[in-house]
């Protein structure tokens, strides 16, 4: 577990960084908050010969409503979106997610940009800002550029920047009056990625749903938006027979890899009661509950 | 309270101990002030201030000029044929000065294998073939951690696979040998009995009721936060090994080294420093121990060699890994009349277990439990894979987890199969207080014990009835809750030497008391703390016998140069051993001090009497000596014709084992949705006789609890088909946390060791022991109905939700 050799840089300002990585592009790994790329370095799975610290950029750390949006910093720590009150109050979904990120060590060091830039369907964020319709903020040499959630993951541990590219921020859209959100998470003990988990966002209409998003993690090779599962919701009343056709969507749609974590059928099921539960509890809230 | 003040003092039987008849109180005795803080006293650890200032000093920390590093190169194949090893490329490299292999260690006298401590025998480094994933195959020597890193990968091993046996069934069937440098081509190792078959088959034979059960105790691993490691420093000049390792038993690893090596024993010091966590695993001696031995004779230099977390994980000390066929028999009142039990011992390449040498099964015939039946009989039989050695250890007391899991679980699915309350029930079938000392049928004679008085324990501190009260409504609603039911008999503190060896030396074990002029003392033992708390429980100890405050002594262990011979660590042996001898040795001391005192007072030995930490004059206790006033007097005004000095040396050899127990209960909620099992409460009620610091007891319960926690729930060392580890990593071997640990609330019954000199029994592991039959019988007791009658550990979540899917349980 000793990495191989690189060499190592810390720029002081994002335009240093991002000409540094214009520099060594396809050679260098951004470090945000280490939690996935050092250990891929310790086990010689990551061995990128340069590494570009962007740990300095403090101005980069930040979580806030502007406008019709809440901007959080790509570098801010997890550990931020738990003790932020704006968080806590307005976006119970993300809050959800914040609180069963891995463990509380990891926590104070992840970074949320790392989180979603990574693109791995195992990471919670992903799923939360599909089910938010999160924006991602990326800068480059010709300036910055807004890519849309849904187009952010292309690939496995593969997004929507190219190589000279840093993301900087993630924007989430203002929840609407009579909305509510809860992400639910299986996981094996804590820092552990989920067996399943599920973000879902949704809107009431009186009794019906209006809208509704929800974003899976770990059941799919990449982040994945359970749209079947989102179809058997919206323009419906909730009931028991709507939410649990729900969860059957979410579980037939899905497509989880058998590992020790459990096999397909198990974490399809598992599917099925995150999204059941998820639901539940974002109706709840989206009714003014907690 | 009687049983402290009924201890008769012994100023010349220097073995008396507590009296045979040792009535149960749950009160813990103090007799010596603060000050002297001698048994009973909460006193923080000793050990505290340096570990918690980071100022410990672990085998890593150690840093001598010029060291050396050293790397491993390991088998990506469970089993497969060595064609070639080109080490070239490496040995290009700068700051690489050396690759050892199997050759190398041949031509260095035969080192390329060595035996093991159940007289086995294990590679060091492979010639021909490698029989495990990730086996030594050769080693880097370099002047940096990092460049000996960069090294191993530029070692090109050509290999040839061969079939891998992972499944010890089909090793039985010798398709494939594991072992062909052996005479015999087999994978059987030996097989083992204890207790009267045909008295047992004759108790079947009249059964009214048999309950059989296969249950499986998975192999899992120590994982404690220090891996293992070794730094030898080769003085060529003085032709003298200095080595610093994580070793759990330092004098028997001296003489291993000089019988393997040819070193004289007297040039070998071995120098345990502060060890992170044992367990056991670091009992063993491991190839890389061997190889960074040789490395620095052949260098001439200190050369360090420390594993990481995966090799640890993948390589070292596993443990249990029993396959388990059990038949229990009752008579038509539901009273427990037999067991018959056959096992299937998976040892993976080498049988490198730590067992005593008598017992290849270790004391798995304790298995009988705390019930009282009239006959039993256990076969046990070892097999080799193409696994790393497995049944090595893991806080276990030589297989009395696995015994206990299965005697546990038996009972359960008796009660349940009879419609008897579990609780209930094992307080019929209990071995009475009256019946001790007793006889098993399987040979052990435990010292003392009153099953009945912590089960009732546990069960008012539960409030048991009103549980199974809720559980009933519960039930009625569709909700899944379960009460376990554990309690076990512990068996430790090997051993009488008439029946107790590893490799031939007697498990006794030691300690030299000196006390210096002033009345300050130095205390040295055979044993090695792994945290444990030594320092703090011994000097306690003396404190009691001697009087001599527990702050003025100073504990030493670990240094071979230094150290009385012992045997070391493990098994919960510490304190019925060594924890034994310093009794012995301050009685030793104490008889000189009575001289002394005599004479200082002008009176006989006969006139005079103990009184916590002073000689008085009988009647006239104002004409008295403090042992302070002794210790001076012994260098400065002892009698003539006295030697002068106050210390004493003791290797105590132990008349029994001690047979420590307890009840724990266990209350369980299941996730209909997930198949999750949370555990609501878990209350344990421990007795290890005589409690010499509460707060140390009660921290190595904590640390057991969760160490049992962990099999029941969690860990599991998973081999795929090829022989590859699929749990080579703490991401996926499940080492549970903080956050996984339910509340662990404690109780106590003292119910002491007649033969023990204060009454004292082993504790560390009794937890470990005890804690996963609560746990499964309790998600066995919530599933029962539906059909469920067992479940193997560790019981997960998809376990579970099979089961209640199975039976149409959904969410």
């Amino acid at each position: 577990m000793i990495p191989a050799a690189f060499d190592y840089h810390s720029p002081r300002s994002l335009d240093e960084a991002l000409s540094l990585l214009k520099q060594h592009a396809g050679d260098a790994k951004i470090l945000a908050g280490g939690q996935s790329l050092i250990p891929a370095m310790r086990f010689r799975l990551a061995m990128p010969a340069i590494l570009i610290d962007i740990n300095r950029l403090n101005d980069l750390r930040y979580v806030e409503e502007r406008g019709d949006h809440l901007a959080i910093g790509a570098m801010t720590r997890e550990h931020a979106l738990e003790d932020s009150s704006v968080v806590r109050r307005s976006y119970p979904l993300l809050h959800d997610t914040a609180v069963v990120i891995a463990d509380p060590l990891v926590r104070n060091q992840a970074t949320v940009g790392g989180n979603i830039a990574h693109a791995d369907p195992a990471n919670d964020h992903p799923a939360t800002m599909l089910a938010y319709n999160a924006t991602a903020v990326a800068k480059g040499p010709k300036g910055e550029r807004t890519i849309p959630i849904d187009d952010f993951f292309t690939g496995l541990f593969e997004n929507a920047m190219a190589d000279d590219e840093i993301l900087i921020e993630i924007r989430i859209p203002k929840p609407a009056a009579n909305s509510g959100g809860a992400y639910t998470k299986l996981e094996r003990k804590v820092g552990d990625y989920a067996i399943s988990a599920a973000a879902v966002q949704l809107r009431l209409d009186g009794d019906k749903v209006a809208e509704a998003r929800i974003g899976l993690t770990n059941v799919s090779a990449v982040p994945m938006r359970a749209k079947a599962a989102e179809a058997e919701l919206v323009g419906k009343s909730i009931s028991d027979a709507v939410v649990e056709a729900a969860g059957k969507a979410a579980a037939a749609e899905c497509d989880p890899s058998p590992d020790l974590r459990g096999g397909v059928d198990y974490k399809r099921d598992i599917t099925r009661v995150m999204v059941k539960r998820s639901i539940q509890r974002a109706v709840a809230r989206a009714k003014g509950g907690k | 309270m009687p049983q402290l003040d009924d201890r008769k003092e012994p100023h010349s039987e220097l073995a008396e101990g507590v009296s045979a008849r040792v009535p149960t109180t749950d009160e813990v005795q103090i007799k010596t002030p603060e000050k002297i803080c001698g048994m009973g006293h909460r006193k923080k650890r000793k050990e505290d201030p340096r570990f918690i200032q980071g100022k410990g000093n672990y085998v890593d920390d150690v840093k001598l000029p010029g060291m050396l590093y050293m790397d491993i190169v390991r088998s990506p194949y469970a089993h497969a044929k060595i064609n070639s090893i080109d080490a070239s490329a490496a040995l290009e490299m700068d700051g690489v000065l050396a690759v050892i292999t199997g050759e190398d260690l041949k031509a260095a006298g035969d080192l390329h294998w060595m035996p093991t401590l159940m007289s086995d025998t294990q590679m060091v480094l492979p010639i021909d073939k490698v029989v495990y994933y990730a086996q030594e195959i050769c080693a880097v020597i370099a002047t940096s951690r990092y460049i000996a890193a960069d090294a191993i990968e530029q070692v090109y091993v050509d290999y040839e696979p061969l079939d891998a046996v992972v499944d010890p069934f089909e090793a039985m069937k010798d398709k494939v040998i594991v072992r062909d440098d052996k005479e015999k081509k087999t994978n059987h190792i030996w097989h083992w009995e204890a207790g009267d078959k045909a008295a047992t088959d004759a108790v079947f034979k009249d059964a009214a009721t048999v309950v059989k059960e296969k249950l499986y105790i998975p192999r899992i691993h120590v994982s404690s936060i220090e891996t293992c490691g070794m730094v030898a420093n080769y003085n060529k000049a003085r032709s003298h090994m200095q080595i610093y390792m994580t070793s759990q038993a330092p004098h028997a690893h001296r003489t291993v080294f000089a019988l393997v090596s040819g070193l004289p024993e007297h040039k070998i010091q071995i120098i345990s420093p502060d060890i992170g966590g044992g367990f056991g695993g670091k009992v063993p001696v491991y190839p890389g121990y061997v190889i960074c031995a040789v490395a620095s004779l052949v260098t001439g230099k200190p050369v360090k060699w420390i594993e990481d977390r995966s090799e640890n994980l993948q390589a070292d000390s596993f443990a249990r890994d029993y396959h388990i066929e059990a038949e229990m028999a009752a008579d038509k009142n539901g009273k427990i009349t037999g067991l018959r039990v056959k096992t299937l011992s998976d040892c993976g390449a080498a049988d490198a277990a730590a067992n005593p040498s008598k017992f290849p099964a270790g004391l798995y015939s304790i298995c009988t439990g705390s019930y009282d039946m009239k006959a039993a009989h256990v076969e046990v039989d070892g097999v080799y894979t193409t696994k790393p050695p497995g049944g090595v250890a893991y806080r276990c007391s030589f297989r009395v987890t696995e015994a206990v899991h299965m005697i546990e679980r038996m009972a359960d699915i008796m009660a349940h199969q009879l419609g008897e309350d579990p609780a209930d029930y094992r307080l019929k079938n209990f071995i009475r207080p009256d019946q001790f000392p007793y006889k098993s049928p399987t040979g052990w004679e435990y010292d003392s014990g009153n099953y009945e008085a912590a089960l009732k324990k546990a069960m008012d501190m539960i409030d048991y009835r009103t549980l199974r009260e809720e559980q009933k409504q519960k039930r009625a609603k569709g909700e899944l809750m379960g009460i376990g039911i554990s309690s076990f008999t512990e068996v430790v503190g090997a051993g009488p030497s008439k029946d107790y060896d590893i490799l031939g030396i007697k498990m006794f074990d030691s300690a030299e008391i000196r006390i210096h002029p002033t009345g300050k003392a130095m205390a040295r033992f055979g044993t090695k703390s792994q945290g444990q708390g030594h320092e703090t429980t011994y000097a306690q100890i003396i404190a009691e016998e001697l009087g001599l405050p527990s702050d003025d002594i100073e504990v030493e262990e670990g240094d071979t140069d230094t150290a009385p011979y012992g045997l070391g660590t493990y098994a919960s042996r510490s304190t019925p051993t060594a924890g034994a001898a310093a009794v012995m040795a301050s009685r030793k001391i104490k008889a000189k001090a009575k001289k002394i005192a005599a004479h200082l007072l002008e009176v006989g030995e006969g006139d005079l009497e103990w009184n916590i930490d002073r000689f008085e004059v009988k009647g006239s206790p104002d004409q008295a000596k403090t042992i302070q006033e002794i210790a001076f007097a012994a260098y400065t005004n002892h009698p003539q014709g006295m030697e002068a000095g106050l210390e004493a040396v003791d290797y105590y050899d132990p008349p029994n084992l001690t047979f420590p127990f307890g009840s724990y209960i266990c209350v369980v909620d299941i996730d209909k949705g997930t198949g999750e099992v949370a555990i609501r409460r878990f209350v344990a009620v421990d007795d290890c006789g005589h409690i010499i610091n509460p707060l140390i007891v009660e921290g190595q319960i904590h640390g057991g609890l969760t160490m049992g926690l962990a099999p029941a729930l969690y860990e599991e060392i998973v081999y795929d088909e090829n022989g590859q580890n699929l749990t080579g990593t703490l991401a996926d071997y499940l080492v549970p946390t903080a956050v996984e640990s339910p509340k662990w609330e404690l109780g106590k019954t003292i119910t002491p060791s007649p033969h023990h000199p204060i009454g004292a029994k082993g504790v560390g592991e009794s937890p470990t022991v005890g804690a996963p039959p609560a746990i499964a019988n309790a998600v066995v007791d919530a599933l029962w109905h539906l059909g469920v009658r067992h479940i193997d550990i560790p019981i997960t979540p998809p376990k579970v939700w099979k089961l209640l899917r199975d039976n149409g349980v959904t969410d």
